[in-house]
């Protein structure tokens, strides 16, 4: 809507917003679940705002890769539903849900969120590997945040499934008390630019009137895991650091109304 | 014997029995099968005398003849633009139907609309197939700058203008703005960004309560509380 | 051996527990969750809209088009590779016969309504929870329909007629019969009928009664789901 546009970039120059929010402030409700798949390890659906995302795990039993025989794996993979959105169409995932994948993928990946040498059974011969699935089912804007704490929660709530000692088959019907080697708590934050203005948690039209976005994934100690820059126009080293500053803070907001939803 | 089995303002979904008999007759959006009256969407029920009609409370919308709607540009041809109307069918407004003034032969179609925008337009023709013709040359038609659009719902609209327009002058009132509604439920808000919110908030809730009592009552409040 | 107790217990013709919600995704023309058991669905519908490509048009009406997918992570064993599959591409055709019977599209020519459905997690009846979550999110969406299409299997395990079999009862050893059926509340006709199994005309008949009063109470729940949409205060 180049009306809104409009406005949303003249607004945006005066520190406002087209829904009365302050730029660092997060749309509410937010509201997380987990066990809303009972089919997999681990599930969490997160909502906020009206954005609703849902993530599952699934855990498998398969060979290390050769150049590390003594680790299992991840695998992060994203479906822009058509459910939820109507721009979004069926078949193989386009380009934005590739992004949106290689970025949760990155974060918990490059932070070493998940001790993968826990996950080896035998060396060479057997390991777990994970796999997480994202799928959209309402696209109100920022689906990087509302994905990438939906992946956390459902690493969270995960525990592995009882394998038969004789034969080595997982039962999936069954879990053990045993959760996932996770050490660390990474969260994607994405900063975005809208005419010289730093603001998070963007609305679908905020996200058509946007100069440059930074995605920045931080753990608990604020170490960056993660980075991916976005649109067209470029940043300062200057505004790099406020961005990383500004998604430090809200990381440890969101991972703080995570923990309280878990407890 | 006839037998009605709803009473007005109940609410009846799809295929749901309203009446039995022949005593009355099946109004707008139900219909007759045997000697029973069904409702054929989710509505309201109203029975003005003998007819039994139901007021959606929610669907498409329904492009007809005089409408004034709120379209957007998507596209421009040799003649004219193609109008976005919001629905399964675009529409089509021709030069020589969007300004009194003259437009010279190789004029730049996208200087005096351009893609994109928003246009205050009315349907002068709808065909059988949906094809619909625009005129914008009418008094209270133009192209949209500043403000900004929201969408509600079509079969709400009726519910945001009021009784001869009594709901929508409470709004403009109490928030200042000035507020176009279109019949295919693009409404377009200007004020200042206070006001435009608290008239966003305000169509947003009659949307959500349209099927309740008491609504201006109710807004009266709301935007006293808020007022800004 | 026969088969007179339910494994989970259930009377013959009693179905698992019930949930549903119509308005639950805000973008969406029409939207519903579903919940029979363990197998949840939701559904979302966007149209009437554009219909492409254009030799799809009908100019007497618009098109119906289902799509259903299970996500990865919702069934009872491994994870499923996305993006589809022929018991998805099936599934989807016999829930548009499903419904096409009930819709009224005539004021929508040369467009299409568009259902998507997506299942969190499964545990049987699937198909029939899809269909019935797509009547919900279709009547939200306010596009005309003459009548509610409900679903849900009936089948025969091991001698004995009964409705709403969960997992564990497809895979009972034994014979057993699953027969997913969908029927319109006021005709009581049937527009979906599929089976997988071995059962008798006799009790293929009983099954077919018996899913009247089963199909009747996926109705009430589809119906309270629409009316709590709009209920006032």
């Amino acid at each position: 809507m180049i009306v809104n546009k409009e406005t949303i970039v003249q607004l945006a120059s005066v520190q406002k917003r087209l829904d009365n929010r302050t730029l660092t402030e997060y749309r509410t409700p937010i509201v997380i679940e987990t066990g809303i798949s009972w089919t997999a390890e681990g599930s969490a659906r997160v909502r906020i705002g009206d954005n609703i995302v849902i993530a599952g795990v699934k855990l498998s039993i398969e060979k290390p890769y050769n150049d590390t025989p003594d680790e299992g794996g991840i695998m992060v993979n994203a479906e822009l539903l058509p459910l939820s959105n109507p721009e979004f169409e069926t078949g193989p995932p386009g380009i934005k849900a590739v992004e949106l994948a290689r970025v949760v993928d990155r974060g918990i990946r490059e932070a070493k969120a998940i001790d993968m040498k826990k996950l080896c059974i035998i060396p060479g011969e057997k390991a777990w590997f994970i796999s997480i699935d994202i799928m959209t089912i309402n696209d109100a804007g920022n689906l990087f945040d509302t994905a990438g704490l939906a992946a956390l929660t459902a690493l969270k709530s995960a525990h592995f499934p009882v394998v038969d000692e004789s034969t080595g088959a997982i039962d999936y019907h069954q879990k053990t008390k045993v959760s996932l080697p996770l050490v660390k708590e990474p969260l994607p934050v994405t900063v975005y630019k809208i005419n010289g203005s730093l603001l998070v948690d963007p609305t679908l039209e905020e996200e058509r009137a946007y100069d440059a976005r930074l995605t920045v994934t931080t753990d608990d100690s604020k170490t960056v895991s993660a980075l991916q820059k976005g649109g067209t126009a470029p940043l300062t080293i200057d505004e790099v650091g406020r961005i990383v500053d500004l998604a430090s803070e809200k990381a440890k907001f969101l991972r703080e109304v995570l923990n309280k939803a878990l407890r | 014997m006839s037998n009605v089995l709803v009473q007005e303002r109940d609410i009846v979904i799809p295929g749901e029995i309203l009446a039995e008999g022949m005593d009355y007759l099946p109004g707008e959006n139900t219909y007759r099968k045997e000697s029973a009256i069904y409702s054929k969407v989710l509505g309201l029920v109203s029975i003005p005398g003998r007819v039994i009609k139901i007021t959606p409370l929610a669907g498409p919308y329904i492009p007809r003849v005089g409408d004034k709607i709120i379209g957007k540009v998507s596209d421009i041809t040799l003649n004219g633009w193609r109008v976005d109307t919001g629905t399964a069918y675009s529409a089509f407004l021709n030069v020589k139907d969007a300004t009194t003034r003259f437009i010279k032969k190789d004029e730049d179609l996208s200087e005096i609309i351009a893609i994109g925008d928003y246009v205050v337009v009315i349907l002068v023709n709808v065909t059988s197939q949906n094809l619909i013709d625009l005129t914008m040359k009418e008094p209270g038609l133009h192209k949209i700058s500043g403000g900004r659009i929201i969408h509600i719902n079509s079969q709400k609209v009726p519910r945001v203008i009021g009784k001869q327009g009594s709901m929508i002058s409470l709004i403009k009132e109490k928030t200042g703005c000035d507020i176009t509604i279109g019949q295919n439920g693009h409404v377009w808000i200007k004020g200042t960004t206070n006001g435009e919110y608290l008239a966003e908030r305000a169509i947003k809730l009659i949307q959500e309560k349209s099927h309740q009592d008491g609504l201006t009552e109710r807004m009266q409040k709301f935007l006293e509380d808020k007022r800004v | 051996m026969v088969y007179k107790k339910r494994l989970d217990e259930r009377k013959v013709d009693e179905l698992r527990p019930m949930e549903a919600k119509a308005g639950v995704i805000p973008n969406a023309d029409g939207s519903a969750y579903f919940k029979i058991g363990n197998t949840v669905c939701y559904a979302a519908v966007y149209g009437p809209r554009e219909l492409f490509p254009r030799f799809l048009q009908n100019p007497k009406k618009g098109l119906l088009r289902c799509h259903y997918s299970m996500m990865p992570f919702s069934g009872s064993g491994e994870r499923i590779r996305p993006g589809g599959n022929r018991r998805s591409q099936e599934i989807s055709m016999v829930m548009n016969s499903s419904l096409e019977p009930v819709m009224d599209l005539s004021a929508f020519p040369n467009s299409v309504v568009d259902v998507f459905v997506d299942l969190p997690q499964t545990d049987a009846g699937t198909r029939c929870a899809a269909i019935s979550a797509a009547a919900i999110a279709l009547a939200d969406a306010g596009i005309p329909m003459k009548d509610m299409v409900s679903s849900v299997a009936v089948g025969q395990v091991d001698g004995t007629v009964v409705a709403d079999l969960n997992y564990n009862e497809e895979a009972y050893l034994g014979i057993v019969s699953d027969i997913p059926v969908a029927m319109l509340h006021n005709t009581k006709e049937l527009t979906l009928l599929q089976m997988d199994g071995e059962i008798s005309k006799e009790d293929l008949i009983k099954a077919l009664e018996m899913a009247k009063i089963a199909t009747e109470r996926v109705y009430e729940v589809q119906k309270k789901a629409l009316k709590e949409r709009f209920s006032r205060e």
